[in-house]
């Protein structure tokens, strides 16, 4: 499991800190993965900064796309028994 | 006959605001009332409602109710209040980009090297062969001791 976002690799460090999440997170200060993947939503960060709408994606092993969800509004996040049944179908579908 | 104040109108204002303001203080804890917000949309629907009322006895019988002034001024601010959260929820919350060529379910993700949260370079295809234990991931691993994948959620910042 990994997290992603614009924020630099100590806002992050502060945010596994305090929330005491044990999973990785990657910091795409520059945009240049959300640029590359066309995950970016213009000027919507604190200054006008461009950061990533929400997007949530499963891999398997070969780097191919499982399942990938696209929310329909900023305020509308995946639920972890979404994620779950995308991960059980796809061990059913045989890796 | 005295008039008497007009309780309902001042009580339809403040359900007003609080309905309003509950939703980025409370309701967006909880994913049922996140994802739409109807328990603001009910506050708001009881709010407009006694402001109805008020506003209505007010103009009816106003030998018995004060408020045509204040009824009116709070009505009109009650519609814009209102008008605001929706547009906020319905229309700004939900426009965004269509990542029209973000990648799809069957394609190769592109790969990318980042840094983590301590400023080690990482780089997404060696995630998804870890040995167990690494990357937090359930059965196939357990069975097979090793990962075979990665979840990668991206989100927008933490402030």
């Amino acid at each position: 499991m990994v997290a992603i976002s614009v924020d630099p690799p100590s806002d992050s460090q502060h945010l596994r800190e305090i929330a005491g999440y044990s999973f990785l997170f990657l910091s795409d200060d520059k945009a240049q993965v959300i640029h590359q993947w066309d995950l970016v939503h213009p000027h919507a960060g604190i200054d006008g900064a461009d950061i990533a709408r929400p997007a949530e994606y499963l891999l398997d092993s070969s780097g191919k796309v499982r399942w990938v969800n696209l929310a329909e509004g900023y305020l509308v996040r995946t639920r972890p028994k979404q994620v779950l049944q995308a991960v059980d179908s796809m061990n059913l579908a045989g890796k | 006959m005295k008039r008497s104040w007009n309780p309902i109108l001042w009580g339809g204002f403040a359900l007003v605001l609080a309905g309003i303001a509950s939703y980025p203080t409370f309701f967006i804890r909880f994913p049922v009332t996140r994802d739409f917000p109807w328990a603001n949309l009910l506050l708001l629907a009881v709010a407009a409602c006694m402001l109805a009322v008020g506003v209505l006895r007010a103009f009816k019988r106003p030998e018995a109710y004060r408020g045509k002034v204040s009824g009116s001024i709070l009505a009109s601010l009650s519609v814009l209040l209102i008008g605001f959260f929706l547009v906020s929820i319905f229309y700004i919350a939900r426009n965004l980009p269509a990542s029209k060529n973000a990648p799809r379910a069957g394609e190769i993700a592109p790969d990318f090297t980042l840094p983590d949260s301590t400023g080690h370079a990482v780089t997404l295809s060696s995630l998804l062969n870890l040995p167990f234990g690494t990357n937090n991931w359930p059965d196939t691993a357990a069975a097979t001791g090793k990962t075979s994948g990665a979840v990668l959620i991206f989100y927008r910042g933490y402030w």
